[in-house]
């Protein structure tokens, strides 16, 4: 069989393999732990849909705060409960009319505006716009969504953090108040405090931070308790590192997917707190905005001009669905399990 | 109780996955048979495409895997080619696996007994009483003590050892014509290791199963094994009986692979190793996949692939240096005497064999 | 396990007395008193209120009065409605709250768990796209705007179901739902990441090596285990619709500890706070220990450990 086949004469020298072969030779892209999850979040289309609709919105409601349609706070009671009308559109919905007594009436011929006046999403009932409530509203709620979860961010991990290193009867004591406060439903954690600093954009981001980081520092806690065990960790243990570096140096980055995780999960539920609260009636209060009281006052009217309360639902689902969105798709990328 | 009816056969098998980097070749042109009653081993390093063969053998592919040649004949059946409805049947009836982990591979909240009974229930539609009655007696054959009091616990409550031999006595319970074990004792130690392989000769024995016994030690396959394949990078280098491998290896990966093993005379010395790490099989290297590793590399190693040479009839090897051009080499010096003493075997056995034929004659 | 109770329900105690504690100070710090909803008064009439809410005695008298009382079932007096004893405004009003709630929650958990197990099943078909989507639109669409929609919609425009109040299984129907969606939510994503890891996993291999066919492999290992680590999650689920019922309960105007609730914090209503902070908080203890309980009965791996201990 193979015998038959020629062979070159030289076929059988013995290989000089200094110059031909490379055994370690890697063929698939070498790629860090971040690039990796970065390419797998490339793929989730959902995910990056996700990712550029907050920006968009992240963008318009702070930029809003430089140039917005009209000032959001300026009252205009001539103009009150206006139907948005878009310039050039005719469709109904968009093009200043609504239905008033069974018959469709031009609201703003009625309100006695000039042709050129245009409000995209109509005005409130005191004549304020409501493009910029939303998008001003957007600002209030995101920012008190994310200065919340920053706070709670740094004290559930570095409780988690804390708890998990020291274990022992530190950590049996830590776990304990936990466990008291998880056993309290949050929302009532919420009001309560929010009652005693009096409501206002401080004391609900206090109020809403302070009731999320439980999760935030449990979840650090088993993470720690697991790496703390470990080679690397053990080793910078030995070698006499300080406990302050070996969290920097190695907890921390390791437990970074946790914690960004946790905050895209943290973000949504710190938006939904305040929207309840603000629907409530105990969060923002007027002249300020927050997508909540904009639902509140929106939801008064709806019988009549539902796009008052439309408006502000759709724009607070739609960040509510794309930060999940995100979420999920930052966890399936972070969770090498799912690789493929 | 070994006859040369082959029961399987593997022909040209090649196995692609399609990951995110590319296509991986994880089997490379497989062939290989498994005769009644006997026991082959298939050796080699982790990635080498052991798993994937025996996957392959019962239908559990992953998702991402395709079949890109090749058949595996099992009763004049291609395996390859059966439906999902035919794979349930042959599946923990006429085939039957043993997994690498007995601590996962247990349903942790059911009941060892009805674990145990399922196969029956499943297979041969047997009522739950009956099938639990047989799943005790298979309780007490693998050898759990105290099984009547056992059968109904849950697999926390035993160790390692114990669990793996509920998951023998699950494989047997149908008494499977193949038995395929996966790595069965490498998660287990060493005591348990033994007692372990010794159950499976035994039963092996008492119900005439034929084994393909998947493992990456040498150690494990010197007194479980009639026949040795030696897989590396998704490909058959050696095969041969078991004496064969051992004591007249002739792929110089085969020589790696036993002069990394500790035998009774190592003592103290350090054991050898082989050099680099094995191909990465996207893109699988032109000729012999072994050479970059291999000090005995020739330059046609690099452009084409060695065809198995015949060493015997039972043994064969694909490597260059089996070539009659191919310069005369010596490997390794541990080689060399297990070598010696197989020369000595052949000459013994020859004159047996010759005492025999006399006999024959005579009569 | 008798052990394993008492230390539970010791715990459980603890934890009441610091809610209880906890909640009186930080009453304690607001300013405002009955008079605050009273027209002017003379300051003998003043004293004649204070006196008879019992806001006259120093606060650690107060502090131990109410404690006391409380183990009794005594609340004190609400502010807002000043002849009514707080303990009555709860007990008339739990009812319609606990039927909505255990409504939600069977509303919410049953259809979660098909939906999340059919999800990991289809795992990367349409199916799994599909209900990926639905969960995601329940968590991220608040129940109070959903609440408003299906008052809208359904109640007002179609006439289907009443729009609010309460008076029989037909009112309970849209705040049931409006509660339900956040829990189907959360139970179906829960069950599906449950399951996927389970279908993943080394004894469903063996399961389909014996020859199992995928339902059987589904129907007698992978639903079983993904299903026991459900109990863990009902507390939460819990804390979710008490939550929810808070503004639900004020948009359908049904009589419950939730409306109540909003009521007496527009109102400064403090002892009706106090009294729903310690009756959420009981309730929410009482929930997770059960469900504590009864994951230790159906997980075998559990039942173990507790009884060696």
């Amino acid at each position: 069989m193979a015998d038959e086949v020629k062979l070159p004469a030289d076929a059988f020298e013995p290989l000089d393999k200094s110059k031909h072969l490379d055994s370690e030779k890697i063929s698939a892209p070498n790629l860090t732990f971040m690039q990796d999850a970065w390419r797998r979040l490339k793929k989730n289309k959902g995910a990056i849909i996700a990712m550029t609709l907050l920006i968009i919105f992240f963008v318009m409601a702070f930029g809003s705060a430089f140039i917005s349609p009209h000032n959001p706070n300026a009252v205009n009671p001539q103009y009150a409960n206006l139907p948005p009308k878009w310039p050039g559109v005719g469709i109904n919905g968009f093009n200043g009319t609504l239905v008033q007594a069974g018959s469709r009436v031009d609201a703003y011929k009625a309100a006695g505006a000039a042709s050129s006046v245009h409000y995209w999403l109509g005005t409130d009932y005191l004549g304020r716009d409501l493009l910029s409530r939303i998008l001003y509203g957007t600002r209030i709620s995101l920012t008190v969504a994310v200065v919340a979860t920053l706070v709670d961010l740094l004290f559930g991990v570095t409780f988690g953090l804390f708890s998990g290193w020291k274990g022992g009867r530190i950590d049996n004591f830590m776990q304990r108040i936990i466990e008291i406060i998880m056993s309290i439903p949050t929302l009532v954690v919420v009001v309560l405090l929010i009652l005693v600093l009096k409501p206002g954009m401080m004391s609900i981001t206090i109020a809403i931070a302070f009731s999320s980081w439980t999760t935030m520092a449990r979840l650090i806690r088993a993470q720690t308790l697991e790496l703390k065990e470990q080679e690397y960790v053990l080793a910078a243990k030995t070698l006499g590192e300080s406990s302050i570096k070996i969290a920097f140096k190695h907890l921390l980055p390791n437990l970074s997917s946790i914690i960004i995780i946790q905050t895209m999960f943290t973000i949504p539920s710190a938006i939904f707190f305040e929207a309840f609260l603000s629907y409530v009636g105990i969060g923002i209060s007027s002249p300020k905005a927050s997508l909540g009281t904009l639902l509140n006052d929106g939801q008064k009217n709806f019988q009549f001009l539902p796009y008052q309360m439309w408006y502000p639902a759709i724009v607070l689902s739609i960040i509510m669905i794309a930060f999940n969105v995100f979420a999920d798709g930052l966890r399936d990328a972070f969770d090498p399990q799912s690789k493929g | 109780m070994e006859s040369n009816e082959n029961i399987l056969e593997v022909n040209h098998l090649k196995i692609n996955f399609n990951t995110y980097a590319g296509t991986v070749k994880a089997i490379r042109d497989v062939s290989f048979n498994l005769k009644k009653g006997e026991t082959l081993a298939i050796v080699g390093e982790s990635g080498s495409g052991k798993t994937v063969t025996t996957r392959s053998i019962m239908g559990l592919l992953a998702a991402n895997s395709e079949v890109a040649g090749g058949d595996i004949q099992f009763h004049g059946k291609d395996i390859l080619k059966m439906s999902q409805k035919e794979l349930e049947q042959l599946r923990g009836a006429q085939i039957a696996q043993i997994f690498q982990d007995p601590m996962t591979s247990l349903d942790p909240t059911m009941r060892i007994g009805r674990q145990i009974a399922e196969p029956l229930m499943v297979h041969k539609g047997m009522k739950k009483d009956k099938a639990m009655a047989q799943a005790l007696e298979m309780m007490k054959l693998v050898g759990i003590t105290d099984a009547e009091q056992r059968i109904n616990d849950y697999p926390h409550q035993f160790s390692g050892g114990m669990r793996q031999r509920i998951v023998i006595a699950i494989a047997l319970i149908n008494y499977p014509e193949i038995l395929i074990a996966d790595e069965p004792t490498t998660a287990l130690d060493v005591t348990i290791q033994a007692q372990i392989l010794d159950l499976m000769r035994e039963l092996q024995n008492k119900i005439s199963t034929s084994i393909i016994f998947i493992t990456h030690d040498l150690g494990v396959v010197a007194g479980m094994a009639d026949r040795v394949a030696v897989m590396y990078a998704g490909k058959i280098v050696e095969y041969g009986t078991v004496d064969e491998i051992f004591y007249n290896p002739k792929h110089p990966y085969t020589w790696g692979l036993l002069s990394s093993m500790p035998t009774l005379d190592t003592n103290g010395e350090e054991l050898p190793s082989i050099p680099g790490t094995p191909p990465d099989l996207l893109d699988p290297p032109a000729g012999d996949a072994f050479a970059a590793r291999n000090a005995y590399a020739l330059k046609i190693d690099t452009e084409q692939e060695p065809p198995f040479f015949k060493v015997s009839d039972t043994h064969y090897a694909a490597t260059w240096l089996l070539h009659p051009d191919a310069p005369k080499v010596t490997p390794p010096e541990q080689i060399l005497e297990r070598q010696e003493q197989f020369a000595k075997m052949q000459k013994d056995l020859a004159q047996q064999g010759h005492h025999v034929e006399e006999e024959e004659e005579k009569q | 396990m008798a052990k394993y109770l008492i230390k539970r329900i010791f715990y459980l105690l603890l934890t009441l007395f610091i809610v209880i504690t906890v909640t009186f100070f930080m009453m304690k710090l607001l300013p405002g008193t009955p008079l605050t909803n009273q027209q002017k008064l003379s300051p003998a009439q003043q004293h004649l209120i204070l006196k008879q809410y019992g806001l006259t005695k120093p606060v650690w008298q107060q502090y131990l009065i109410y404690v006391a009382g409380v183990f009794h079932g005594n609340f004190g007096t609400s502010f807002q409605f000043s002849d009514q004893p707080v303990s009555y405004l709860i007990s008339s009003r739990i009812g319609p709250s606990l039927l909505l709630g255990a409504q939600a929650m069977i509303l919410g958990v049953i259809p979660g768990i098909l939906v999340g197990a059919l999800g990991a099943i289809k795992k990367n078909t349409w199916v799994d796209s599909t209900t990926t989507i639905v969960s995601i639109l329940g968590i991220s669409i608040p129940s109070f705007v959903l609440a408003v929609l299906l008052q809208y919609y359904i109640g007002l425009k179609l006439g289907w179901l009443p729009i609010a109040d309460w008076g029989g299984f037909a009112y309970t129907i849209l705040p049931t739902i409006a509660l339900a969606a956040s829990p189907f939510a959360d139970t179906a994503r829960f069950i599906r990441t449950e399951m996927v890891d389970v279908l993943n996993s080394d004894y469903i291999e063996l399961a389909k090596a014996k020859g199992l066919s995928k339902w059987g492999v589904i129907y007698h290992h992978a639903l079983r285990n993904s299903l026991i680590p459900v109990v863990t999650i009902i507390g939460p689920l819990a804390v979710n619709i008490m939550t929810g019922s808070m503004v639900i309960e004020n948009i359908f105007s049904v009589p419950g500890i939730g409306e109540q609730f909003v009521k007496s914090i527009l109102t400064n209503d403090y002892p009706t706070i106090m009294a729903v902070t310690i009756v959420y908080s009981l309730m929410l203890m009482v929930v997770l220990l059960i469900t504590d309980i009864v994951y230790g009965i159906i997980d075998p791996r559990i039942r173990i450990t507790n009884t060696s201990k």
